[in-house]
């Protein structure tokens, strides 16, 4: 484990020029020695790039955790046609804004990440998918494309080094669903986004039936550092691999933590990786709001379900959160649930958003998500039975990948809210619907 | 007569040579003549298909499966805010801030005011949780707003 002296000695990477004046400039990004991981990654051969990233430990930071080298050596070997990246920057998962600052304080060092990402996997059209709310970041980004095309970072012959590529931007039409790498894929294509069945796996038939890689945003804006800083620079940062388990990866490198909800200063926090919800909430959070304590933490956006108060002294590493029953660390966005608040309304919140959001392919998740938040609208009307818990239950352990009955993970994402939820609080949905008590916030009957 | 204007014919072209098939200029195509016309009429539809050689019915699936995009029956007022609803607003005010806003224009999420001005959203996370509870103006966030900053938004002058 890591000691904690070396977490207050840390030094914010990734956001580490947020605030600096002109920060979104190419001349302050190249005089804060932006491009010299590119430069140097264009003196290498594409597999030792790869084989940096690979060294390094980096995992996905979209939510899945997936090692980002590995992903990339599943490309075929012998590839001719076109290879594509499509940089997942559809951000949309409850809780979650890491990708909307990144992009909006210093859009160059995604797109460093990007042109090295797509030279290690041989790339020369990328594609950089943006939910359509983010306007400025697209903005943004336009503008930090047009200066790395006037400046030889983007186009013919980049750098001199005769490697080609461009990178466009795409805006999506506000669906959450757009975020599963597939969905993203379809959408892209221009179609509805309905996830695609697996395999083939992107990598051997994505965009446009050709081989593809799908990476997050916050993934893109650790490549240039490791280039620049080595593989072992990142993995001096966060939890080692767990020697007793052969298949854990470990979690290295900085983490950008979202921390939304009843706290004094929400905000994005960067660590090392493995920081107790506790310690994010206490100390750099400044606490809980208005003197209260916490009843529920959500580790890593909506869909990883609910840790309680006694367990907030768990790690925020890829691990943690897992061994106190949610589904995993996911987007590391915390979001924090006050005393003062019902369970059964955030429950209520959260199925009604996977419900509004399913794509409507697989009835399990469609049919599954209606009824859920159904059956917690009749409760919060008072007109709930103590069979409906049992019921949520059911349906929770039968929608997703996991029992293996619907196509993407956005169902598993909807089961796990009301997994924990009941297993953690069932208490408290009993009182509730003993009392035949009516929700405060169902007399805000339209705003649903 | 066309129904999608030069601009919007010149947008698609401009995006065309971006992409290895025709298809994927579909949302591209559907976000440009949105913004010009507050929906997508299925004249606008047909004559994107033709463009794109698909079928009228291919950028209607698509157009649909978005809610984002309006149809002819059902266009957008002059300005669009969507007020977020999902887990860190509603934790510190966004339901109650929607229900205001609903009284206080007289309308129902996805309804326009009768004097064509406001297109009143509900919005499921917005990105901008540290912000709570957050709306989008068109697509520009603006984060901690009370009623009052909304009437604001609401009343500046559109841009478009």
């Amino acid at each position: 484990m890591r000691s904690e002296v070396s977490r207050t000695e840390f030094k914010p990477v990734l956001l580490g020029r947020v605030g600096k004046p002109d920060s979104q400039t190419l001349a302050t990004y190249r005089a804060d020695g932006g491009y010299e991981g590119l430069a140097k990654a264009l003196k290498m051969t594409n597999t030792e790039v790869i084989d940096v990233v690979k060294n390094s430990g980096l995992r996905g930071r979209g939510g899945a955790g997936f090692p980002t080298g590995l992903k990339w050596t599943f490309l075929p070997k012998d590839i001719n046609g076109p290879v594509y990246l499509c940089v997942n920057g559809d951000e949309s998962e409850p809780g979650t804004f890491n990708n909307r600052v990144l992009i909006e304080e210093d859009p160059h060092q995604i797109l460093e990440g990007i042109v090295i990402s797509s030279f290690a996997t041989r790339t020369t059209t990328a594609y950089f998918y943006l939910r359509y709310e983010y306007g400025r970041c697209y903005r943004v980004l336009k503008k930090a494309i047009d200066e790395m095309y006037a400046n030889n970072l983007l186009g013919k012959n980049i750098l001199g080094s005769g490697y080609d590529l461009d990178i466009y931007l795409h805006r999506g039409a506000c669906a959450y669903i757009c975020g599963e790498e597939t969905g993203l894929i379809e959408s892209l294509e221009g179609k509805r986004a309905w996830p695609r069945i697996k395999p083939p796996f992107p990598a051997i038939e994505g965009a446009f039936r050709r081989p593809t890689v799908v990476n997050n945003v916050e993934t893109m804006a650790c490549i240039p550092h490791i280039l620049k800083n080595g593989p072992e620079w990142f993995q001096s940062m966060g939890i080692p691999k767990d020697p007793n388990n052969p298949r854990d990866a470990g979690s290295y490198g900085p983490k950008l933590y979202c921390v939304s909800g009843h706290v004094n200063k929400p905000g994005l926090v960067e660590l090392p990786m493995g920081v107790t919800a506790r310690e994010l909430i206490d100390k750099h959070a400044g606490g809980v709001w208005k003197g209260r304590t916490a009843k529920a933490v959500i580790p890593g956006g909506l869909s990883m379900g609910f840790m309680t108060n006694a367990e907030l002294d768990t790690p925020l590493d890829f691990n943690g959160p897992g061994r106190v029953g949610c589904l995993g660390l996911g987007t590391a966005a915390v979001v924090v649930i006050d005393d003062q608040t019902s369970m059964v309304d955030v429950l209520y919140n959260s199925c009604r958003f996977y419900a509004h959001e399913s794509c409507g392919q697989c009835t399990p998740c469609r049919e599954g998500t209606a009824w859920s938040t159904k059956i917690l609208e009749r409760i919060r009307q008072g007109k709930g039975k103590l069979s409906d818990i049992d019921l949520l239950l059911e349906i929770a352990n039968s929608i997703g990948v996991m029992p293996g009955t619907t196509i993407c993970g956005l169902a598993d994402g909807a089961a796990w809210p009301i997994k924990t939820a009941i297993a953690k609080y069932r208490g408290e949905f009993e009182a509730y619907i003993k009392s035949g008590r009516k929700s405060e916030s169902a007399a805000l009957a339209h705003a649903h | 007569m066309s129904e999608l204007s030069e601009n919007a014919k010149q947008t698609i072209a401009e995006h065309l040579p971006r992409y290895p098939n025709k298809q994927a200029v579909t949302l591209p195509a559907l976000h440009v003549v949105q913004q010009e016309k507050g929906c997508v009429s299925n004249k606008a539809m047909k004559e994107i298909a033709e463009i794109l050689e698909l079928s009228p019915a291919q950028i209607l699936d698509t157009a649909t499966f978005y809610g984002f995009f309006r149809t002819e029956e059902n266009p957008l007022g002059q300005k669009r805010i969507w007020v977020c609803r999902s887990i860190s607003c509603m934790l510190r005010g966004g339901e109650e801030l929607l229900a205001a806003l609903c009284e206080k224009y007289g309308i129902s999420p996805g309804e326009t005011t009768p004097d064509g001005k406001l297109t009143l959203e509900l919005a499921e996370c917005l990105g901008a949780c540290d912000g709570a509870p957050c709306v989008l103006v068109e697509d520009e966030l603006h984060l901690r707003c009370s009623v009052e900053d909304v009437e604001r938004l609401a009343n500046e002058p559109v841009q478009k």
